[in-house]
């Protein structure tokens, strides 16, 4: 099947060649990262993870929001998403991908990636993070390959695959439980010691992921051959308004705890990001846009005027997604780490190079996705 | 003659008898003798200094000025090749902090001013319950029976979780090469490479040799190492009598690294 991807237009082509040549960069300034060290990032003794580790948290959602196609479409038997399934699973391998990869490139040592097999340490999260999403890349690679080459065959899928896909929707929520976990168990890290983490990452994950799919997707209608019904735009038009509105409504009871309870431990994460303090302000504008983002979203998506007019619908999807990543892909890290646990300021921001590797990489995720998603179009369009 | 199958099974089986039994016999015959010749203890220089729950406390009084902690900081700093890296990439293993950043449970801003002013030294607190050893990946850091929280440098990926998860900010990475910024390299102790964590050992390489930690020498009596174990030592000695803090008690970590105010 994999041949259909060496089938295609000039745009297909020209788009293959700009991937490729965003990858390239990001080896080379990964190169760089490696002969230099973590020096050349804006990373420091206090704020020890940064932009990779964000997008590894933001991508570990992403990939985990494909059970909401998933789900419904496998154990309602929801109709409307039998053809939308394969793409939501093909985006979560190559978000997987992506996260695994930011995880190498964040390690000072990787060539020595394998002693977290080699010394399993099950006390830590690092490595169940590990087990979790490397279970749910070969589930979805499994599956989503299999449910194909069936769509291809024109029989329906092997029984043997049900029990698969049915253990692929607990791990999905798993897997950014268990991320979560990375930053809940810590003591003294008030911003993310938080049993409510999970919870929220899960909510704004099953907004922001359906949201980038139905982007995806939308692309994918203009430039191939994809019918997406209208009916299933809509669900998953509700499923994100139900997803978003419990995200933002866990934004707000964390906002109360922390400040009605005036605990200054978990203000301070607060206070720095939404307000700043002193000079150390880099990251307000972020997180009021953040709010509006927020707020005009779940505006969008509540009134069915504007949920199901296609054009504010997309604005708001898009809305989602960036407040999602301003929220996790970056908030998330760097409220934890400023100020430290003894109230010490020092503030991070992503260098050039740092950026440079990190468009890398989503580079090719992309690059996964755009072969995975011109198989199945194909695979599709022939078997009907 | 060929061994034929009956009489290799029977050669095995007493050999597995005698490999799983052998320390059951020994126990019998001599008893004592297995426990006296651990591995702990076989490699080990007769002067070496062996305790059940290694300690520090800190004389917080005999700190007043900086110059008694900078030669601490030194001492500490020559011995083990930690590099001189300026701005916030630094990697330290012992340096002082403000009072209100060294205890930040005890906000108060009615402190007596030579206590406000006062540098206090800060080094890894070597935790009964250390959050860097739960989140350690790999095991490349964990804790010894004597209570050290030792580093291993070879195994340690540079995943940087242990920083995360260490609430006192005793680590420190090596996000380049640290070498160049040795300036005079001790050849009795290691150097690091470039991506790898560190941090105080409470000098386990010396207590092994029988000498104290190196700060401790270069206190001049400020530093009082020793065993918590041992009911007579100098450690629960001073403690009994004199008043003690440790940082940040309330986060469960068991550090054990006194200070007297």
């Amino acid at each position: 099947m994999l041949e259909k991807a060496l089938q295609g237009n000039k745009a297909y082509w020209g788009w293959i060649a700009t991937l490729l040549a965003f990858i390239g960069v990001g080896f080379g300034c990964y190169m760089y990262q490696l002969n230099q060290g973590l020096a050349i990032t804006g990373l420091s003794r206090d704020v020890s993870w940064g932009l990779y580790i964000g997008q590894l948290t933001y991508m570990v959602g992403i990939a985990a929001s494909a059970v909401m196609l998933v789900l419904p479409y496998y154990l309602h038997n929801y109709k409307a998403f039998g053809k939308l399934v394969i793409f939501g699973e093909f985006l979560a391998v190559s978000a997987v991908v992506v996260c695994l990869l930011f995880v190498i490139v964040d390690l000072g040592q990787p060539q020595r990636l394998l002693n977290v097999i080699l010394h399993p340490t099950p006390s830590s999260v690092l490595f169940w993070d590990m087990v979790v999403l490397n279970g749910y890349l070969f589930l979805n690679i499994i599956i989503g390959w299999s449910v194909l080459h069936a769509v291809k065959k024109g029989v329906p899928p092997a029984n043997w695959l049900k029990f698969l896909i049915y253990l692929s929707i607990p791990w999905a929520v798993s897997i950014h439980t268990v991320t979560a976990f990375l930053y809940a168990g810590l003591p003294g890290r008030y911003f993310w010691l938080d049993s409510l983490l999970a919870a929220s990452f899960l909510a704004s994950a099953f907004a922001a992921g359906p949201s980038l799919l139905l982007l995806i997707l939308f692309v994918v209608r203009r430039v191939a051959n994809l019918e997406i019904p209208k009916e299933a735009i809509q669900t998953m038009a509700k499923i994100i308004t139900y997803a978003w509105t419990i995200n933002v409504f866990m934004v707000g009871l964390k906002i109360f705890t922390i400040y009605y309870s005036q605990h200054p431990g978990k203000m301070l994460g607060f206070d720095y990001l939404y307000f700043g303090y002193e000079d150390y302000t880099q990251m307000v504008p972020w997180m009021w846009n953040f709010v509006f983002l927020a707020l005009v979203a779940l505006a969008l998506l509540i009134h069915p005027g504007t949920r199901n007019n296609q054009t504010t619908l997309t604005i708001a999807l898009v809305m989602v997604f960036v407040a999602g990543w301003i929220d996790k892909g970056l908030a998330l890290v760097i409220g934890g780490f400023v100020p430290n646990p003894f109230k010490v300021y020092t503030e991070y921001w992503p260098t050039i190079p740092e950026v440079f590797i990190t468009i890398g990489v989503y580079a090719i995720g992309l690059l996964i996705l755009t072969i995975l998603y011109k198989v199945a179009l194909s695979v599709q369009e022939e078997s009907t | 003659m060929a061994l034929n199958r009956r009489s290799f099974l029977k050669a095995a089986g007493l050999t597995t008898l005698a490999g799983l039994g052998g320390h059951a016999a020994m126990e019998l015959l001599a008893p004592g003798a297995l426990d006296a010749a651990q591995p702990a203890k076989i490699g080990a220089f007769p002067e070496a200094l062996i305790g059940k729950r290694w300690a520090m406390v800190i004389d917080s009084t005999k700190f007043t000025s900086m110059r008694l902690s900078q030669k601490c900081i030194d001492a500490c700093h020559t011995a083990h090749n930690v590099p001189n890296i300026p701005g916030k990439q630094e990697v330290k293993w012992l340096w002082t902090d403000s009072f209100q950043r060294v205890f930040p449970d005890q906000r108060n801003e009615f402190l007596p001013v030579d206590i406000k002013h006062q540098p206090f030294l800060v080094l890894c607190n070597h935790c009964d319950n250390p959050p860097c050893v739960r989140v350690c990946p790999t095991g490349a850091t964990f804790r010894r029976e004597d209570g050290i929280v030792m580093m291993d440098m070879h195994r340690c990926i540079g995943c940087r979780y242990c920083m995360v998860g260490c609430p006192y900010g005793a680590r420190s990475f090596n996000f380049r090469d640290p070498r160049p910024f040795i300036a005079n390299i001790n050849h009795r102790y290691t150097t690091r490479m470039m991506g790898v964590v560190e941090k105080c050992t409470f000098c386990e390489d010396r207590l092994a040799r029988g000498l104290m930690p190196v700060c401790v020498e270069a206190s001049e009596g400020a530093l009082i190492f020793g065993d918590l174990g041992n009911q007579d030592s100098k450690v629960r000695k001073i403690l009994r009598e004199r008043f003690s803090l440790r940082r940040y008690p309330s986060l469960g970590t068991e550090p054990h690294v006194f200070y007297l105010i």
